[in-house]
């Protein structure tokens, strides 16, 4: 059990579960489990995809009240973790992020800014730095 | 004509455009297969399978609300691109009819909902997706050109996409081989459409 944090929580999408759970490893790996931490990869029944109500099970998963950030791969893993979280409802939606970063590196660097207690917004900004 | 006052034609539409998915699911996938991720068709059967499922609870519904929980449904179900861009449109379409007395024009919330799928798809039109349907589809309805006309405009729009070049989803990152290649979405869309309009025109003949 990951105990209550006052940390930004972190959320990994990917098309792939291997791929998203495999990232949650090395997050893991990075900050042990001081940061709220959760994936959601594949569609409804497993295979290839994202889908809005597993990402919506996996925010639940990472809620922090500090916030969460959420690490997305193609096109439709943005575009159902937008739906994910605007079925999260206000106010915990304002408090959710896409980051627009990569999904393996920000997710980590994600994490170890989180790890030391920075805010949402620090801990998106960091990630967003390893975008060009 | 399109009548949208009757909750009783919920339960028929909603069998009518499953069984539009469940007859074209294979064509629909081998469609994404050259542009996309190869799973369209099998997403919206599932999908329309899981509103079917629903049926009964949701032709009980008012209307609006109907079209917001099918909305909801597709989100849930279907995933990939087409789950969130289809669940909006309806979920859109549900709201703006619901308000103050639900007798608000069709037209306009349509087209309301057609751009909160444009927006969030970041697509436009042209950009070889199902808003190359969508809006047309709203033009044929603003300009009241029938039911038969509605379909036949859907299923053309549909065809024009062959030409396109894709600027969002999957097919974007093809480029120029894009072209030459019917949009999974927009096709799926036509076939709805003409589905809807088909039964709506058995329902009540001009």
């Amino acid at each position: 059990m990951i105990p209550k944090s006052a940390n930004v929580g972190i959320v990994i999408v990917s098309h792939s579960p291997l791929v998203a759970e495999g990232a949650a490893d090395m997050v893991r790996q990075m900050v042990g489990d001081c940061v709220p931490l959760a994936w959601s990869g594949g569609n409804a029944v497993g295979g290839l995809g994202t889908h809005a109500a597993g990402i919506l099970a996996a925010i639940e998963r990472a809620w922090s009240d500090a916030g969460v950030a959420v690490f997305v791969d193609l096109g439709g893993a943005e575009t159902n973790s937008e739906m994910a979280i605007e079925m999260l409802g206000e106010p915990r939606s304002g408090k959710v992020i896409i980051c627009d970063a990569p999904l393996v590196e920000g997710a980590v660097m994600a994490a170890a800014e989180a790890s030391g207690g920075a805010v949402l917004a620090r801990v998106v900004a960091t990630a967003q730095e390893l975008s060009p | 004509m399109v009548v949208l006052a009757n909750a009783a034609l919920i339960g028929g539409l909603i069998e009518v455009c499953r069984e539009a998915i469940a007859a074209n699911a294979d064509h629909l996938s081998e469609l994404d297969r050259a542009i996309g991720d190869g799973d369209h068709g099998i997403n919206m059967r599932r999908g329309l399978e899981a509103v079917y499922a629903e049926r009964n609870r949701l032709a009980e519904l008012a209307l609006p609300k109907a079209l917001e929980e099918i909305g909801l449904t597709l989100v849930m179900s279907v995933g990939g691109a087409a789950g969130p861009l289809y669940g909006t449109l309806l979920i859109a379409i549900g709201r703006q009819l619901g308000g103050a007395n639900g007798q608000q024009d069709f037209a306009r919330a349509l087209e309301h909902a057609i751009d909160a799928v444009a927006r969030r798809g970041r697509a436009s039109p042209g950009d070889k997706t199902l808003l190359d349907v969508l809006y047309p589809v709203h033009a044929e309805v603003v300009r009241r050109a029938g039911l038969a006309g509605i379909s036949e405009q859907a299923e053309r729009a549909a065809s024009l996409t062959f030409g396109m070049r894709a600027m969002r989803g999957r097919a974007a990152f093809l480029g120029d081989r894009s072209i030459g290649h019917v949009d999974p979405g927009a096709k799926s869309c036509a076939l709805l459409t003409a589905a809807i309009c088909r039964f709506l025109e058995e329902q009540c003949p001009a």
